[in-house]
């Protein structure tokens, strides 16, 4: 099995999908010529020419909209957003016209787009290179948010987003791209949207966390493994809508139960899944739940002692889980 | 004898009586709407009324088997043409279960039917015009044969989404057609405070794309402009904004009293250029309509009119719990 980093994985399956189905198309700001400037779109403008890899105008709401058009009509268009700081723009397009489509047509129209963009800190991006926006997403019925950890579920999920017949926002960790790497298989699979998936099974305790906090959370488990703290943790993969049984599951298999996420703490993702714990879960729990994420602040700063304060680390996450053992 | 304007753009009589009779249906229906409206049987009614000739001739110059429209609120004589039926816009009215347009979800005036290429639209003003775009953007790549047509209020061409739409479409020459229905209000608020140019076709020029301003009280005008726009997006020339210049003779909707910012007499100026009476006029002189016919007409369309209201007054709401339905795909 070839070993991939998490942008090649991310980068196979486009152009994977894009072999399958001559509607899939992408477009947004660099992702022709140049290739994305993360070059996630690398070699596709070379295969697949000008019409189907877009260089679009420097304009968010119409690489949103623009695509929305297309996705009803009958197209698999696939949005990049350069940042996921820049899809403010886009907003409207997708909470008031992507989101509301299926619903507000009583089920004549869809709007099959995938809307990728890479999210999170940890590369001197400051304020706005920096940004979770998971969040502001998560409360818009009609939309599915995508968040993989690993470069094998980016590929089977980005697979799956594509070929859902309704919109998927798509956040990839940028740190993640060149960090993580892993064994990708070369055939065609797809991952379910909308399950979460056990990253390490254990008994002691239960991180429950998505995106580049699950890499951080691995290594913590390892770390504690040595001193007899056996971790389990659960990748919620879909963070909106959440897979409510595997949660419950997971807060239950332990009755110790941390979140973590490197959003802002107040409104994030996590909140919702200790709602969704506290439900269900009063008598199963043996400690508060805890939840490990960053400061309310709005944004990461750029002086590397300020971004390293913010971002979230395996230090960070090895602390909060020790002390949650010891609890 | 000179020839006939119909005549010169290649419009038969036939064509013409059809075009007067869905405008004449377009205005019945809506002044039955504000009826209901006022009576409490229907909580809201947006108006098309004195935009009809703009509409009609607009679609009337499309392609209604294969393009595709994305209308805005007002549009009701847009998506007649296009084949939706009065009793489904009474649907609609009423909020019945079998509203092709949403099922009873959405306020009247959010058209949308796949069946007959109408994109179901929202309330947020002007995102339409990038789903437009979308549409002409999948036409060039299928090199398909149709247009999108998309139309808007002048107040809603200050919107980014018209700028980054069109833009878009200038850039990648795209086959869709912009209209701008410029009724002169943006709820209360006139032209002058709304538009900065002396007119909205001005802004093509910034798109790169032909900018045309026509009488929209003059259905043969606006069809001629809106042929010609057509001709061009499917020779590969790209877009055209064209500017349609009405007069909105309803308060913005039912909910809104227009006596609070315009004075009357400006209203009852405007009736004398309504284009039901001015395109009627046309046509009796062109020989074609008689005040008989327009009678049978006027008696033909009273009877859709009842009927289509008392059907939809007699359909069922949708069960509640089906607002619990397709929020996303069911399999």
């Amino acid at each position: 099995m070839p070993i991939m980093s998490y942008i090649q994985a991310i980068t196979t399956a486009l152009r994977e999908e894009m072999r399958r189905d001559g509607n899939v198309f992408v477009l947004g700001e660099d992702v022709g010529k140049k290739g994305g400037v993360f070059r996630a779109t690398d070699g596709l403008y070379e295969e697949f020419g000008e019409e189907r890899v877009l260089d679009t105008p420097l304009a968010e709401s119409a690489i949103a909209g623009v695509g929305i058009g297309a996705a009803m009509y009958g197209m698999r268009p696939v949005a990049e957003m350069q940042f996921a700081d820049f899809i403010m723009p886009a907003v409207n397009q997708i909470i008031s016209e992507a989101a509301k489509m299926r619903y507000r047509s009583n089920n004549d129209w869809s709007a099959p787009i995938t809307i990728r963009a890479p999210y999170g800190g940890g590369v001197h991006g400051a304020l706005y290179h920096s940004q979770s926006v998971e969040a502001i997403f998560a409360n818009q019925p009609g939309l599915k948010i995508v968040m993989p950890s690993t470069p094998y579920d980016a590929k089977g999920l980005l697979k799956a987003a594509i070929r859902d017949n309704d919109p998927v926002l798509f956040f990839e960790h940028k740190r993640a791209y060149r960090l993580l790497k892993g064994d990708v298989p070369s055939e065609d699979y797809v991952l379910p949207i909308g399950k979460s998936d056990v990253k390490r099974e254990g008994e002691d305790i239960t991180v429950i966390t998505y995106g580049l906090c699950v890499h951080f959370a691995l290594q913590a488990a390892e770390k504690l493994a040595e001193d007899g703290i056996d971790a389990h943790i659960l990748d919620l993969r879909t963070v909106y809508p959440l897979d409510q049984e595997s949660i419950i599951e997971a807060a239950r298999k332990t009755g110790k139960v941390l979140l973590i996420t490197e959003d802002n703490k107040e409104g994030s993702i996590i909140g919702e899944v200790a709602a969704i714990i506290a439900e269900h879960c009063l008598f199963d729990l043996d400690a508060p739940i805890q939840r490990l994420a960053g400061p309310d602040v709005p944004s990461m700063p750029y002086a590397p002692p300020m971004e390293k304060f913010f971002m979230m680390n395996p230090d960070k996450v090895e602390k909060a889980m020790r002390d949650l053992a010891e609890y | 004898m000179s020839t006939l304007r119909h005549t010169d753009l290649g419009l038969s009589d036939q064509q013409v009586l059809e075009m007067f009779k869905t405008m004449f249906l377009a205005r019945k229906l809506d002044e039955r709407m504000w009826l209901l409206n006022r009576s409490g049987k229907i909580p809201f009614v947006i108006s098309c009324q004195g935009q009809e000739a703009a509409q009609i001739g607009a679609a009337f110059a499309l392609h209604r088997d294969k393009d595709y429209a994305a209308p805005y609120y007002r549009d009701m004589g847009v998506v007649l043409a296009f084949g939706m039926t009065a009793k489904e816009l009474m649907l609609s009215a009423f909020a019945k279960a079998e509203d092709p347009n949403s099922g009873g979800r959405q306020m009247p005036g959010h058209f949308g039917q796949k069946k007959n290429r109408i994109l179901s639209g929202s309330s947020p003003v002007t995102t339409q015009v990038p789903h437009a775009v979308g549409v002409a953007l999948a036409a060039k790549m299928e090199k398909k044969d149709f247009v999108s047509f998309v139309t808007l209020g002048e107040g809603s061409s200050n919107q980014g989404d018209f700028h980054e739409g069109l833009n878009f479409a200038g850039v990648h020459k795209l086959p869709v057609i912009t209209m701008v229905e410029n009724n002169k209000y943006a709820i209360s608020v006139p032209y002058e405070r709304q538009v900065a140019s002396k007119n909205v076709a001005d802004r093509a020029q910034g798109y790169g794309m032909p900018g045309i301003t026509v009488d929209g009280n003059d259905p043969l005008a606006v069809y001629k402009a809106v042929k010609e726009a057509r001709n061009r997006a499917v020779a590969g020339e790209g877009p055209s904004l064209i500017e349609a210049i009405t007069y909105r003779l309803t308060a913005h909707s039912s909910d809104d009293d227009d006596r609070t910012y315009r004075e009357k007499g400006e209203v009852e100026e405007a009736r004398k250029n309504d284009s039901i009476i001015t395109f009627s006029t046309y046509l009796k002189e062109a020989g074609i309509l008689t005040d008989e016919k327009e009678q049978e007409m006027n008696e033909e369309i009273k009877k859709i009119v009842n009927e289509a209201t008392d059907f939809a007054e007699n359909a069922a709401y949708a069960e509640p719990e089906q607002a619990l339905k397709y929020v996303y795909e069911e399999q």
